[in-house]
């Protein structure tokens, strides 16, 4: 996204207060098309900036953007002096927009590019922690990280004396490792983290506690206590242990720790009173999730939240679709990882309430809950 | 000498033991797992609120929280509907004497062993009279079938059909209430019931009859192997809790040394 002026369309870049071309100050971002080309490259071989002394040499390049500005970029290896490039903004380790110039067309191999890698969280060669393998998204979850080639993955488990379906198999997949975890067992946390703290590059927390009920359809404030232990505690305990070595491990080499991925209900930004107390939950984790970003600011990991509407699981059976089957949510997490995103609507549901939600929150909210008196 | 006196001579002497029957409060003991849309129990948890650090600079201290039946617990006879009405029936109000009395073991670890559902009849009970004599009024029996050596996913021992752990019928228990007056059962498994006690007739008949007889259970005990079948005195005090349903406890035993 880029500025264009809404008296001449010129596009802007930098941002600007008022438009370079006309002086009118009626700027306003928009989509603009990614494509342009590879004016001019050179490679940096020194920097006052500690950050790229460590990874020296750079190479950056000058690109005309198709859209108008011509600007200094990022360059992918594959991009080439003279050749059409489609351009990406994502955010660098320090947090600010940049861009990086791609090649055109995919090339083999095109996720491994130093450069890239710096911006994105691709799971190839890291070691990811994932949460909770009891969830059918936790499963999902993790063969996706196995195939887009995780260097470990750690299958956290809770309450190993229980079993749940699909274990066999999931312990069977290649680069794989049982974590015992329980996010509402501090013991728990503290002992997974003496033992992997120092080497988890990507946590996504996929444990959920979500149940049907508002809060006058509920007769006591256990199963919300539990919401709250599973959905906002848990984080909160997980970020306490293993977030201080993930932000002291921003910069560790070729592994170094990258994102901190929550996963997260999309009714967190708008309750919706069928699973009223859990959404409330889902809201209370959304906020810590900001808090986190705070936390990790300038530390190189990047906190991802990933929004889903209902899961097709055994909580949300009595709903009619659309719901979001476990295998489209696991794969979307692996795929704004590689993306390099930092938030995802995945699914139907998600989509649309995210879409009504930045029209007008209001809005959303009074439909949300006002459904009852709609049907 | 009074008795009293006896006591104390002998429990200094080490004639008389003290027996620990009781497991660890440990956030990975497995708890009672229901069908998921009733309520469920809480496992044991523990947060920490400080240890010699600027939260506390002297003194550790944590804050813990768990269901009234976690880990080694009573049941207190308004723990079932059947105990519902009944007086003097939660753990503050029970006479606090029901808490220290005789106990007989019956030990049917072997035929555990081979059945992991096996069910305690009153047939079986009335073997064990014979062997060892009539349980006495009063006491409590304490089934021995060494469920307690089990640990991790073999102590709950769930299948796709449920638990699967030994446990009374309906003959055995009414046979100990109603013939011999025992003030109470327990076990060393998870509950007072078999793992499939929920198909018995009538469903949890130890929890059933026990507690519509005013009298309490003993879960998840542990050591039984470590008392005679006879003269054993059980020490089993629970929190006094108000309205408690049941309490997390520390059960002793007390056991007489033989000469030898």
């Amino acid at each position: 996204m880029l500025q264009r002026c809404g008296a001449c369309q010129t596009i802007a870049y930098p941002p600007r207060d008022l438009c370079g071309c006309c002086w009118a100050d009626s700027l306003s971002w928009v989509e603009i098309d990614a494509g342009g080309v590879f004016l001019a490259e050179t490679t940096l071989h020194t920097s006052t900036n500690v950050y790229f002394r460590e990874r020296m040499p750079w190479r950056i390049g000058v690109i005309k953007l198709d859209a108008g500005p011509t600007i200094i970029a990022h360059a992918h290896a594959d991009a080439k002096e003279g050749a059409r490039v489609c351009m990406l903004a994502r955010t660098d380790k320090s947090g600010q927009g940049v861009f990086i110039a791609l090649p055109e067309r995919e090339t083999p191999n095109m996720a491994d590019d130093k450069a890239l890698r710096e911006l994105t969280c691709d799971p190839k060669h890291r070691r990811v922690l994932v949460t909770d393998v009891r969830h059918p998204t936790g499963q999902a979850l993790a063969r996706g990280l196995v195939r887009a080639g995780a260097g470990k993955v750690f299958l956290g488990v809770a309450e190993q004396w229980k079993p749940f379906v699909g274990r066999d198999e999931l312990y069977a997949l290649p680069n794989t490792e049982v974590a015992p975890l329980d996010l509402s067992d501090a013991d728990s946390i503290a002992d997974l983290t003496s033992s992997i703290g120092g080497k988890v590059d990507i946590l996504i927390n996929t444990a959920q506690h979500m149940r049907p009920g508002s809060a006058m359809t509920r007769r006591d404030a256990i199963t919300a206590r539990d919401e709250m232990e599973f959905n906002y505690f848990g984080p909160l305990r997980l970020l306490q242990s293993f977030g201080p070595a993930m932000r002291s491990r921003g910069a560790d080499g070729a592994n170094s720790a990258v994102a901190w991925v929550n996963v997260l209900s999309v009714f967190a930004l708008a309750n919706w009173p069928a699973y009223g107390l859990s959404a409330a939950s889902q809201a209370a984790a959304l906020s810590l999730s900001q808090c986190a970003r705070g936390d990790f600011a300038g530390s190189g990991v990047k906190v991802v939240n990933i929004f889903h509407g209902p899961i097709d699981d055994e909580w949300h059976q009595p709903l009619p679709p659309p719901k979001v089957a476990p295998e489209a949510l696991g794969a979307g997490i692996v795929g704004a990882l590689q993306q390099g995103l930092e938030q995802s609507f995945i699914g139907d549901v998600a989509k649309d309430i995210e879409t009504r939600w930045r029209e007008d929150p209001a809005l959303l909210e009074r439909e949300l809950t006002l459904a009852r008196l709609m049907d | 000498m009074t008795t009293l006196q006896m006591l104390s001579t002998a429990l200094l002497s080490g004639k008389v033991r003290v027996v620990d029957l009781t497991h660890t409060l440990d956030p990975d003991f497995p708890v009672l797992v229901l069908p998921p849309e009733f309520g469920q129990c809480q496992p044991f948890r523990v947060e920490e609120v400080s240890r010699y650090d600027e939260r506390g600079p002297a003194w550790y201290w944590r804050r813990f929280s768990c269901n009234e039946h976690t880990g080694t617990h009573f049941d207190a006879p308004i723990h079932w509907i059947t105990g519902k009405d009944l007086p003097n029936a939660s753990v503050d109000t029970i006479a606090a004497d029901a808490f220290v009395r005789p106990a007989c073991v019956l030990d049917f670890s072997a035929e555990a062993a081979r059945d992991e559902d096996f069910v305690l009849t009153s047939a079986h009970v009335q073997a064990w009279e014979e062997k060892y004599g009539q349980i006495e009024p009063g006491h409590w029996v304490l089934l021995r079938t060494d469920w307690s050596k089990r640990s991790g996913a073999a102590y709950l021992n769930m299948r796709d059909d449920g638990a699967h752990s030994p446990g009374p019928d309906a003959t055995a228990i009414r046979y100990l209430l109603e013939e011999r007056g025992i003030v109470g059962f327990g076990v060393e498994t998870i509950g007072t019931d078999a793992g499939q006690g929920g198909h018995f007739d009538p469903p949890y008949p130890a929890h059933h009859f026990l507690h519509g007889a005013n009298r309490y259970g003993l879960q998840c005990l542990s050591n039984l192997d470590q008392l005679p079948a006879r003269g054993a005195v059980l020490v089993c005090p629970p929190l006094k809790i108000k309205h408690g349903s049941g309490s997390p406890l520390r059960v002793l035993a007390l056991v007489e040394q033989s000469d030898a």
